[in-house]
């Protein structure tokens, strides 16, 4: 088994890192390029950009940044946020991306999955599932759909996903921990790995997630303290969880 | 001179060659292919729309020749598995055959095998993502149990991805590229 994961997630707005709590109220945290040299220097072992506002103005912007950051990162990442078509994710990984990451398009026309998969590979598609109350919501969280996240979850494994970003609606910016349960019943249904999402708020929460799915997503609390990603992996490594052995700053 | 194939992460790869000082430029020009000092044959897509293009583009015939002429190339992780005689990807897809084995779909618990891990016996940790892997008798290095390195002749073909491998991928790079 490859070892478990730690992805700082960076949430670009208008060409910038903002976050916010429960999917609202958004707070700029940085310029993206910065951030995720600083992170891969500090030890992410994958980097997540996801265009929250993706505007069609917003994806010119976005492919430009997932440019520069290839030029600078030697680390894998992944893009998603506004990926509606297979040109969409083309542009995205030519520009120098890993992997796409789909939301609200694969539910709203679940064929892209295969698409996407067909030209570049499972591992380069990722459908991110924001959850809560028991079903999928789509468009950044505000929109309940009629659709239970683990059919869902099944579904997208089936029609060729290589990875589930799983998000806890209600524990996204709580920093309270994982929705634990949430993350092992999608996993058990699946056979492709999973990212757990929302409320990391110290690095027991992380261990927590670790023991239980292959990978987990960070976003406030390495980016309040970007240089503290160093630290984080320490300690999760204290409290018993083996990451990837760093031979010196990348 | 690193190829393209329609779906591969040349622009990665690109940047990674550039780190460790070496210049490179993408094409699928049969005659560049044969005349280049040193050629990646870089890693992501399906087996069958890569095979399809090399075939299209002349490129395929112009690596068979390069390779029989001893001249070095590095293949990266869909271009070691492009290699191999056959792979079971999309209903089974003939390869380069340059090397004899085939690519079979990974057994593991979880598909894609996605993450960094080690290498060995080289005691590198390195970024893998994949769902096939090669099963050949030119496997000279393994992770997991499954193939990373294998080699023959002037060939070396890597499963990991070198250039997403932070600074290990980039001492690999250096390590490969630069002493020939």
């Amino acid at each position: 088994m490859p070892y478990a994961r730690l992805i700082p997630c960076l949430d670009v707005a208008y060409g910038r890192v903002v976050k916010g709590t429960s999917f609202v109220d958004l707070r700029d945290q940085g310029d993206p390029l910065e951030l995720a040299k600083f992170y891969s220097d500090g030890g992410a072992d994958e980097l997540v950009f996801l265009d929250i506002k993706a505007t069609p103005d917003d994806q010119t912007t976005l492919v430009d940044v997932v440019r520069a950051v290839a030029e600078v990162v030697a680390i894998p990442f992944t893009v998603g946020g506004g990926i509606r078509s297979v040109e969409d994710a083309a542009r995205l990984i030519d520009a120098g991306a890993d992997r796409v990451s789909l939301n609200s398009a694969a539910l709203a026309q679940p064929t892209l999955i295969a698409a996407i998969a067909h030209r570049y590979g499972s591992q380069a598609v990722v459908v991110a599932i924001d959850a809560g109350d028991g079903v999928v919501h789509s468009h950044g969280g505000s929109v309940a759909t009629a659709t239970a996240t683990i059919p869902w979850a099944v579904e997208a494994a089936e029609r060729g996903a290589g990875e589930i970003l799983l998000t806890s609606i209600a524990r996204d910016g709580q920093r309270n921990g994982f929705d634990l349960d949430l993350t092992v019943a999608v996993r058990r249904a699946v056979q492709i790995p999973v990212i757990a999402s929302g409320g990391a708020g110290c690095a027991q929460h992380v261990v927590d997630a670790l023991r239980v799915t292959d990978a987990a997503l960070v976003a406030s609390i390495v980016h309040e303290n970007p240089s503290g990603l160093a630290g984080l992996r320490r300690e999760i490594e204290r409290l018993g969880v083996v990451l990837r052995p760093m031979k010196e700053s990348v | 001179m690193v190829v393209d194939y329609g779906a591969g992460n040349t622009h990665s790869v690109r940047a990674a060659l550039e780190h460790v000082g070496l210049t490179s430029e993408v094409t699928s020009d049969p005659d560049r292919i044969c005349s280049s000092e040193l050629l990646v044959l870089p890693g992501v897509g399906s087996a069958r729309s890569a095979m399809t293009h090399l075939n299209e583009t002349g490129a395929a015939t112009a690596l068979r020749q390069r390779f029989a002429q001893g001249q070095p190339m590095l293949g990266i992780c869909l271009g070691l598995q492009l290699s191999f005689t056959s792979s079971d990807e999309d209903g089974g897809v003939e390869g380069l055959g340059l090397l004899n084995g085939r690519v079979r779909r990974l057994t593991s618990e979880r598909v894609p095998r996605l993450g960094w891990a080690d290498v060995q016996p080289w005691g590198e940790t390195y970024y893998f993502a994949h769902s096939f892997a090669a099963e050949s008798t030119d496997v000279v290095a393994t992770s997991d149990g499954v193939a990373a390195v294998v080699q023959r002749d002037s060939f070396i073909g890597v499963q990991f991805h070198p250039e997403k491998s932070g600074t290990a991928g980039l001492r690999f790079l250096e390590r490969c590229l630069t002493r020939v």
